[in-house]
């Protein structure tokens, strides 16, 4: 299930568009995240809020999406580009990868609110392909 | 027994009263399809499903995705006994139409994204929350009568 020519350009076009709403999208997907699947807070337990919209889920969710800003920058090789946050999450977080299923999945449902006319079938599969591609680049480094 | 809060009863009644059966139903279905393509394999007489716009055109996908969303009426009306609700369309998804249980769980994801669309800004955390586990409890249902 790898990513073909046209779900390249179609990720990159859609994210050329959301790039900018890019901190709400991290900070709206994480948020869900820690209310839909409450098993996700383990993760967190140095944080002081964990509630929507709170600072340290804006500054977390900010995070994520410049990691999926690079991801898109590096479609081409993931695995490179991705190096060295997957050395980060295999050696110091040490994040349980279904995890990353469990991201995307928000980080879909938030495209679907903010960009309802934009995220079409076609953007929703290439999306889903680049996400769990991302994710696999991200586990390079776990064993 | 699955215990539900007053919040999670009323949001999704709320959710299922607002809904369009026909608009959600057919989008869903027509989502799933071509996102997770492998599940064409269940609609091989559904006629053309050759490309996006060919699923998304079709009739017989939209009256489909209908007819499973009135499915899930009965779920909505039967809260605590969605097991025993579902146990015969279990049966019928085992033993008649050979459903490979985890494309339930596609679907699923399916409907909370249309729906998503569909509600905005009011398909908050908790609402998400709420309406996953629904349909979590949906999709155990549905597989518990396979063997």
């Amino acid at each position: 299930m790898s990513l073909s020519a046209k779900d390249k350009d179609t990720v990159k076009l859609f994210w050329a568009k959301v790039a900018d709403k890019a901190e709400e999208v991290g900070s709206d997907a994480l948020s869900r995240m820690l209310a839909v699947y409450p098993q996700t807070k383990t993760y967190f337990s140095h944080w002081k809020d964990l509630s929507p919209g709170s600072a340290p889920v804006n500054k977390h969710g900010k995070t994520i999406m410049l990691g999926v800003g690079q991801a898109v920058a590096s479609i081409d090789d993931l695995n490179a580009g991705l190096l060295t946050l997957s050395e980060l999450h295999a050696f110091t977080l040490r994040v349980d990868p279904a995890n990353f299923k469990i991201l995307s999945h928000c980080i879909l449902v938030v495209m679907s609110i903010k960009f309802p006319n934009d995220f079409t079938p076609e953007v929703h599969v290439a999306l889903d392909k680049f996400l769990a591609a991302l994710a696999r680049a991200l586990s390079e480094k776990y064993r | 027994m699955v215990v539900w809060t007053d919040f999670e009863r009323a949001t999704i009644a709320d959710i299922f009263s607002k809904l369009d059966y026909e608009a959600v139903g057919g989008a869903t279905l027509a989502r799933c399809l071509i996102v997770y393509p492998w599940t064409q394999r269940y609609f091989a007489n559904f006629g053309n499903l050759y490309n996006a716009a060919a699923i998304m055109g079709n009739p017989m996908i939209a009256k489909h995705g209908t007819t499973i969303l009135h499915g899930l009426d009965r779920a909505v009306k039967n809260m605590d006994n969605i097991k025993s609700t579902y146990a015969e369309l279990s049966v019928l998804h085992s033993e008649k139409l050979h459903v490979d249980p985890d494309n339930f769980k596609l679907l699923s994801d399916c409907l909370t994204i249309v729906v998503a669309s569909q509600l905005g800004k009011a398909f908050t955390g908790d609402v998400q929350a709420a309406f996953q586990k629904f349909l979590a409890v949906v999709v155990s249902s549905l597989g518990k009568q396979y063997h």
